[in-house]
């Protein structure tokens, strides 16, 4: 209890902070250089001069926090993604060779690709057919309100649900996970899920796929709503069927949509760590670069460069991404 | 949206998103369900048979023979197997090969002329002709048929012997403060980034368009060792809640500016332009116009930075520790997961206790965080 206290007076003093910091530096600017009650030249020099400066003493808390917590550290881990386990030695490329060596990391940049294929994929198809269908009937927003969900839930408690879904008895006895139940009712043997190297990765991925499904929905839901009337409205009387005009008029037509979805799952997928983390922590051979890094930041005492350097791959992994966005945004600002 | 009039195609639409939602919602019905079980119930039933009566392949052991009693020359343990009581047992036996081997109320011969009896109501009794030896009692196994029982029980273990009650006020002490003070911080900047011109703009919003995406991992390492040289040269710790919210509010920024200078760069620059011929200075005009109308864009960031420091777990193990005393929800639910792995009574109930936050934020603002959603991403197409 105490702490929260604690936690919101300290909020309320951040507030008061940030307040008293604007105020007060828009207060001194103004007081240094006024533009009230001066004549002519002087008054439109001090209004320039003011007008220079304000931006920066808006921003200045939010670049520093950018620069102390985003960009210092991109450069900090390359950096140390060339040096040894403590960060003081520089050993050149000794961790990107230990790296394609390892058989652990290998195997967590073959997983990752998979997620990568699988996970945008899968969640931006169910994301459309979802917007798509639940447009047409009374029920749904209820509908989309439900698949939605998942994304207010921690990875960790989604991973909760599903190992509960995927919980295995030996046979015999009476399964309490859904999915084995299933599977003993249509005749089948149950089995451990997490235990099947290969195809445990997608068992993972279905909790992904779960969580980001309503991701996708909300936005192509949007976008489907966005597209004019009249050319369905012209593919109907040209006697196009439902079938027909879904996927020749609608999805062409949101191509934009669909990739800046599958863009931003894509991202998700490349940082994906507390499901594996919580589900197998990387056994049976589930390892993700993310879980992986994380490991090898405390294994034995941590080991810097190496955690540094997987970073560094995902990193180098998202550069693609983060271009295509930055020249969009461009692109977009220019059009305004 | 397309004018389809009532075909059997509407029925299958209706069908199919049927099928959609109950695949969606079952694992979290299932989990919710079964924190509310009984147990004993949940460790050998499925979710999905809570309202039935179930039938369950049950142990129990008899008294120790230094509870009989002599009774008409012969010597008696009596005891009842099941507690509460409401259970039906069907059938019994003592093998545990045959462990449905008489019905209930039968006689069943151990041996030795010694017989047991246990009746539906759960009772038993053991005579012997000869006074009984030995330090344990007779293993009885019997069917029975248990009828459902709900209870909080499992929510009252988790929040006061399992530490989720404490963590649950870890979470919040992380989330709220690292919700709120980021806030004004962006929409300052935002204001700047969309409404004052100055030299280099274009180059700064692309940065924060940039920075949107650099993964956590990158900054992990390096501001850990930075914590841990401010902490030893200030001779503080170096894991406090300070840092963790400093590095929530860092890492929640480029979110915040860019939602909020999207929806600042839509209003109506009349508005502004209006208010400056009135005399009104860059700050008047964001404290009193721009603040009030962003009302919505601000409640959006609020929202998905609630969600995702509630939700966080990598930021607040790196930055707050794994230590008993400091851990977070998530956090608190990863170990109980190592070490209550197949006490589903502990796992749900405490699963339950870590989602019911957010889903409460998210089923009464759900709008809102629909719009932050379109704004922060249909914009970048």
């Amino acid at each position: 209890m105490q702490q929260l206290l604690f936690a919101i007076f300290t909020m309320v003093g951040g507030v008061l902070a940030c307040v008293a910091y604007f105020f007060g530096t828009n207060f001194l600017l103004d007081k240094m250089f006024p533009s009230k009650g001066l004549t002519g030249a002087q008054a439109s020099k001090n209004l320039r001069i003011t007008n220079a400066i304000r931006p920066w003493l808006f921003m200045a808390p939010a670049l520093f926090a950018l620069t102390v917590y985003l960009v210092y550290p991109v450069f900090e881990s390359v950096r140390l993604a060339f040096h040894d386990r403590s960060g003081q030695q520089f050993i050149g490329f000794s961790n990107f060779a230990w790296m394609i060596n390892d058989g652990e990391f290998r195997q967590s940049i073959f997983n990752n690709f998979l997620w990568l294929l699988v996970v945008p994929a899968l969640s931006t198809f169910f994301g459309l057919i979802v917007a798509a269908l639940t447009d047409r009937i009374w029920w749904g927003n209820i509908a989309k309100t439900l698949i939605f969900m998942p994304m207010a839930i921690s990875f960790v408690g989604a991973s909760v649900i599903w190992k509960f879904v995927y919980d295995y008895r030996a046979e015999g006895s009476e399964q309490i996970g859904i999915l084995n139940a299933v599977v003993v009712a249509f005749g089948g043997t149950p089995e451990a899920w997490m235990t099947i190297p290969f195809w445990n990765n997608f068992f993972l991925m279905v909790i992904l796929i779960w969580i980001q499904t309503g991701f996708a929905m909300v936005i192509l839901s949007a976008a489907l709503r966005g597209i004019p009337e009249e050319t369905i409205e012209a593919a109907v009387i040209d006697g196009a069927n439902g079938l027909q005009i879904f996927f020749k008029i609608m999805v062409p037509q949101i191509w934009g949509t669909i990739a800046v979805v599958w863009t931003t799952i894509t991202i998700l997928v490349l940082k994906v760590f507390d499901i594996v983390l919580a589900m197998t922590n990387g056994q049976w051979q589930t390892q993700v670069l993310a879980n992986l890094m994380f490991d090898w930041m405390f294994r034995g005492g941590g080991d810097f460069g190496r955690g540094a350097s997987i970073a560094v791959v995902i990193m180098i992994l998202v550069i693609p991404i983060m271009i295509w966005n930055i020249r969009n945004a461009t692109k977009e600002m220019e059009g305004h | 949206m397309i004018a389809t009039s009532r075909s059997p195609l509407l029925v299958v639409v209706h069908l199919s998103v049927l099928l959609l939602v109950a695949l969606w919602t079952l694992p979290t019905a299932g989990l919710l369900i079964s924190s509310l079980r009984d147990k004993d119930q949940l460790a050998v039933s499925g979710w999905w048979t809570a309202l039935s009566t179930s039938s369950q392949n049950l142990t129990g052991r008899a008294a120790a023979p230094e509870a009989q009693i002599e009774r008409d020359g012969k010597f008696v343990i009596s005891g009842k197997l099941i507690e509460g009581g409401d259970a039906k047992v069907s059938a019994f036996g003592f093998r545990p090969l045959q462990p449905a081997a008489f019905e209930a109320g039968a006689v069943a011969d151990l041996g030795e002329g010694q017989t047991l009896t246990v009746r539906e109501d759960g009772s038993y009794e053991i005579v012997s002709p000869t006074k009984m030896e030995g330090t344990r009692g007779q293993r009885i196994f019997y069917t029975a048929s248990v009828p459902p029982r709900f209870t909080l029980d499992n929510y009252r273990e988790v929040l006061n012997a399992e530490g989720i009650g404490a963590s649950f006020i870890n979470s919040l002490t992380v989330a709220i403060p690292a919700t709120i003070i980021p806030i004004l911080v962006a929409a300052f900047c935002a204001y700047a980034l969309a409404w004052m011109p100055f030299p280099g703009r274009a180059i700064l919003i692309a940065v924060i368009v940039g920075l949107l995406v650099v993964p956590l991992q990158m900054s992990l390492i390096p501001l850990l060792r930075l914590y841990n040289g401010v902490g030893a040269f200030f001779g503080v710790p170096a894991k406090t809640y300070v840092g963790i919210w400093l590095a929530h509010m860092g890492f929640g920024l480029p979110l915040a500016v860019y939602l909020l200078r999207n929806y600042m760069a839509g209003l109506p620059r009349e508005i502004m332009e209006s208010a400056r011929v009135d005399g009104a200075s860059d700050f008047d005009i964001f404290v009193k116009i721009i603040l009030p109308l962003s009302f919505p864009a601000l409640a959006s960031f609020a929202i998905f930075q609630f969600l995702w420091t509630w939700n966080d777990l990598l930021v607040a193990m790196v930055f707050l520790g794994a230590g008993n005393e400091e851990l977070v929800l998530t956090g608190r639910l990863v170990n109980l997961l190592g070490s209550r792995g197949g006490n589903w009574e502990i796992l749900t109930a405490s699963a339950f206790i870590t989602i019911v936050v957010p889903l409460i934020v998210f089923f009464s603002l759900q709008r809102y965080l629909v719009r932050g959603l379109l704004a922060g991403s249909v914009k970048g197409g």
